[in-house]
């Protein structure tokens, strides 16, 4: 049988990919450029027999979904720049505690309330340093309506599998654009769920690391009672200052994502053209399209332009940016934003490549002739 | 070498612009099995701000999803023919709807022009269907689409009790057009 294709958006995918992954509760408060996806599953979830709850706040939602997740549901909250800024400190809580969850953030200009229905990438820097205190960060940064369904239903199995929010972003392009889709057939795309302990619930404890370093998660409100704080705690899950116990449990928990082959495992880019590339345009989102188009039409010139497109963007391609820095001139990094990962780029390159970025934030998308242009800037 | 083509529909928000370039999208992409994408931008207006929606189709998968230099431009308010027709290639269409546009702009490229909103209100009764009449003659002006694919994903988007309404909407933009060219 044929499988199905449809003309959808962006924001209609990731609804639809949580579906997929399993998601079962909705907390969120409807903020333009994202409030399709919250639309489309107020529709789907009950339909599955998911809830759908609209909160007063941000930041409501987001205390929603950590409660919901701690009760055993694959939960989701969907805003924008402005909301997620509100969810900063549950955001916190949720990592420290580990609550797996997903956050989508369709990315509108800002500061503040800043640019509603216009595009934007400059929430990519706050995704990894929002919250307050040293903690792991996983961010994906989809570009197409086939990868945001597909990036959604990997968001899931992350926030499962290493038992941690995860956030999904995109910008108002992919968010509300439409293009074709080809739905993935159930089962045909893996879905993880977390570990559940094995444990009698007398002996069970919600941070014990005998288990590796990411511990077992009972459901909150079943027979294994245990206690959840924002403090630092011993793997029994009660406060403590003990040096021991904060210092090793702070370690574990960047450990989890950080760690050469956890990263790894994270990790997933795209390399078009790069293998003989004297200039890498690093982008992400939308903007890789425009530099993607820029790449070929470079590349009709006779210019070895390539282009790298992180598709998780936290943990950074660490490994593969520093060696496209030693093979490359230069690597160009366009951003609707006004240079925020370049920063990365340059910090992984130490100076090996010239790193150039190109920037725009006037609500209207990085054009492949802007790029070109700046890329022969630095041939 | 893939064929691109790309085309604007402007105007303000309330006439239906985003929703035909939906429309149109879906008969290149659902119905005729070719690459598209379909994207807009509006101001937090719910009606009346400026109001654009952009269809790329081609042979080969679409990396830039907005316009570059636009094949062909609707133009349905004198604000967005003054402001995208310099967006137009050299020797491609704009579509003015005359009710709208007085003052037609210069340039390398065709003018068509149509009463389109009178023409929904007064031969169909509706000005709600202006857009479809839009619609099919952007069709029939720029040969997309096939004609048939055009009406098959009007008819599959608009609710069942307007489908004869669209159906003639959709081909009277069609014909006022072809009998021009």
């Amino acid at each position: 049988m044929a499988k199905k294709v449809a003309l959808i958006q962006g924001n209609t995918a990731c609804a639809l990919g949580a579906v997929y992954a399993g998601c079962n509760f909705f907390g969120g408060y409807p903020i333009t450029p994202s409030t399709e996806v919250a639309e489309v599953l107020s529709e789907e979830l009950p339909k599955v027999g998911g809830k759908f709850m609209q909160m007063e706040d941000e930041i409501a939602a987001m205390a929603s979904i950590i409660g919901a997740s701690l009760a055993g549901a694959k939960a989701l909250t969907a805003t924008s720049g402005p909301g997620v800024s509100l969810k900063q400190e549950l955001i916190g809580y949720a990592c420290i505690a580990e609550v797996p969850c997903v956050i989508i953030n369709v990315m509108r200009g800002g500061p503040s309330t800043g640019m509603p229905t216009g595009p934007g990438q400059s929430d990519v820097q706050q995704a990894k340093w929002g919250t307050h205190g040293d903690h792991a960060t996983i961010a994906l940064v989809p570009a197409s309506i086939q990868e945001i369904f597909t990036e959604t239903v990997r968001a899931f199995n992350l926030a499962e599998k290493y038992r941690m929010p995860v956030q999904v972003l995109f910008d108002e392009i992919v968010g509300h654009m439409r293009e074709p889709i080809t739905f993935p057939e159930p089962g045909e795309l893996e879905i993880i769920n977390r570990t559940a302990p094995t444990v009698a619930p007398k002996d069970y404890k919600p941070y014990d690391t005998s288990f590796g370093d990411v511990p077992p998660l009972a459901a909150f409100g079943s027979e294994y009672r245990f206690h959840v704080t924002g403090l630092n705690k011993a793997q029994d899950g009660f406060p403590t200052t003990k040096a021991e116990y904060v210092d090793a449990e702070e370690r574990r928990q960047v450990r989890k994502v950080e760690s050469p082959e956890n990263a790894a495992a994270i990790e997933s880019n795209e390399e078009y053209l790069c293998d003989d590339a004297e200039v890498v345009v690093f982008a992400y989102g939308s903007t890789s399209r425009s530099a993607r188009y820029a790449v070929n039409e470079l590349r009709k010139e006779g210019i070895k332009a390539g282009l790298f497109r992180p598709i998780t963007l936290w943990p950074f391609p660490e490994k593969r940016i520093s060696a496209l820095g030693k093979q490359a001139k230069a690597i160009v990094v366009p951003e609707m934003n006004l240079g925020q990962m370049i920063l990365e780029v340059e910090r992984v390159t130490k100076g090996t490549c010239a790193v150039a970025g190109v920037n725009r934030v006037d609500g209207d998308p990085l054009n492949p002739g802007e790029i070109m242009k700046k890329v022969k800037e630095v041939m | 070498m893939a064929k691109r083509y790309e085309i604007r529909f402007s105007g303000a928000g309330g006439q239906g612009l985003i929703t035909a370039g939906i429309i149109l999208a879906e008969a290149a992409a659902i119905i005729e099995g070719k690459f598209a994408a379909q994207s807009q931008s509006y101001g937090p207006e719910a009606r009346g701000g400026a109001s654009k929606s952009e269809v790329i189709i081609s042979d080969a998968p679409i990396d830039y999803p907005k316009a570059t230099i636009v094949d062909a431009c609707l133009a349905m308010t004198q604000e967005s023919a003054d402001k995208y027709a310099n967006g137009i290639k050299p020797g491609g269409v704009l579509l003015l709807d005359t009710d709208f546009v007085k003052n037609e702009p210069k340039g390398d490229f065709k003018i068509y022009k149509m009463p389109i909103t009178r023409t929904a209100k007064e031969d169909l009764g509706r000005e709600i269907v202006a857009n479809v009449v839009a619609l099919g003659a952007m069709i029939a002006l720029t040969g997309v689409v096939s004609r048939e694919a055009g009406e098959k994903a009007v008819l599959a988007k608009v609710p069942a009790a307007f489908l004869d309404l669209n159906k003639k909407a959709y081909n009277l933009g069609f014909e006022k057009i072809k009998a021009q060219m």
